[in-house]
């Protein structure tokens, strides 16, 4: 049954990976993002990260998609990129760099040959996890709250239009996020 | 019937790089974001089994900490694209050059 779950998460993921980079418009893109969530959830699980992959669903497929596709609405933008090579990388450049990285990536990773150890009672709930966090990993924690809040003032000083800028209109106010 | 661990570590590593093809190729800013998330979501797939492999608990608390950094950042991220996009009506990366000398 794993095998059968893992082969159809992967293909669901690779898919959807595929689907991120290759959509002509942003909404496919993120809807394509949402399957690779969901199907690394699914992933989690099989792995006996059961906190991990409910976070992953409630944060990553609930708050972060949630936030592209607002985004995508607000700017109504259809794909944003004009006709005309990339950047400075040519295609072909370009998937020939990454093909490489990525057959470095696979000997790096092919060499591993670990098996799996024996999972200690309990590995990866909700009570594990949470003991550890607020035990050896309270400094970091805290750290993570103080990013949090860092981030969320600086979504709002960013999203606030200044007043009276010369050559801006600022007719419409959005507000913060 | 378990899946060994290098099968986990071969989709890691496609979606890490379809992720950076993304970045590479595409020029709208909001499908690097998401190519980017994609990286972020491989590392995190490797992250979960090595914590498997080696039953330790320390790699997931990792991926704890990665999706508090990529919510931030795709909160600062977004607010920064949506002031560009303010500014300069495209969301191209190629058009916020402000910064080129």
């Amino acid at each position: 049954v794993e095998a059968v779950l893992f082969a159809i998460t992967a293909a669901c993921a690779l898919a959807g990976g595929a689907g991120v980079i290759a959509a002509h418009q942003p909404v496919h893109s993120a809807l394509a993002l949402l399957v690779v969530l969901l199907s690394l959830a699914v992933d989690y699980l099989l792995l006996g990260a059961q906190f991990i992959a409910v976070l992953q669903v409630i944060i990553y497929a609930g708050a972060i998609v949630v936030l592209f596709v607002f985004i995508i609405m607000l700017l109504h933008v259809r794909s944003g990129e004009g006709p005309g090579a990339g950047a400075g990388l040519p295609l072909a450049v370009a998937v020939a760099l990454c093909a490489l990285f990525g057959l470095g990536l696979l000997a790096a990773l092919a060499g591993i040959q670990a098996a799996p150890a024996a999972l200690p009672a309990g590995f990866g709930t909700v009570q594990t996890v949470g003991r550890a966090l607020f035990g050896r990993y309270a400094l970091p924690f805290e750290a993570a709250s103080v990013v949090l809040l860092v981030g969320m003032i600086g979504a709002v000083a960013l999203g606030k239009r200044l007043p009276a800028s010369p050559g801006v209109p600022s007719g419409r106010s959005e507000g913060g996020r | 019937v378990t899946v060994p661990a290098p099968y986990y570590l071969a989709l890691s590593a496609a979606l890490f790089v379809l992720g950076m093809a993304g970045v590479l190729v595409r020029r709208s800013a909001l499908i690097v974001f998401m190519s980017i998330e994609l990286m972020l979501n491989a590392v995190n797939l490797t992250f979960v089994t090595f914590a498997r492999v080696y039953g330790s608990i320390d790699g997931q608390l990792l991926v704890f900490f990665v999706l508090a950094v990529a919510a931030t950042e795709v909160v600062i991220g977004l607010a920064i694209i949506v002031d560009i996009f303010r500014s300069r009506a495209t969301v191209d990366i190629d058009d916020a050059d402000l910064l080129r000398g």
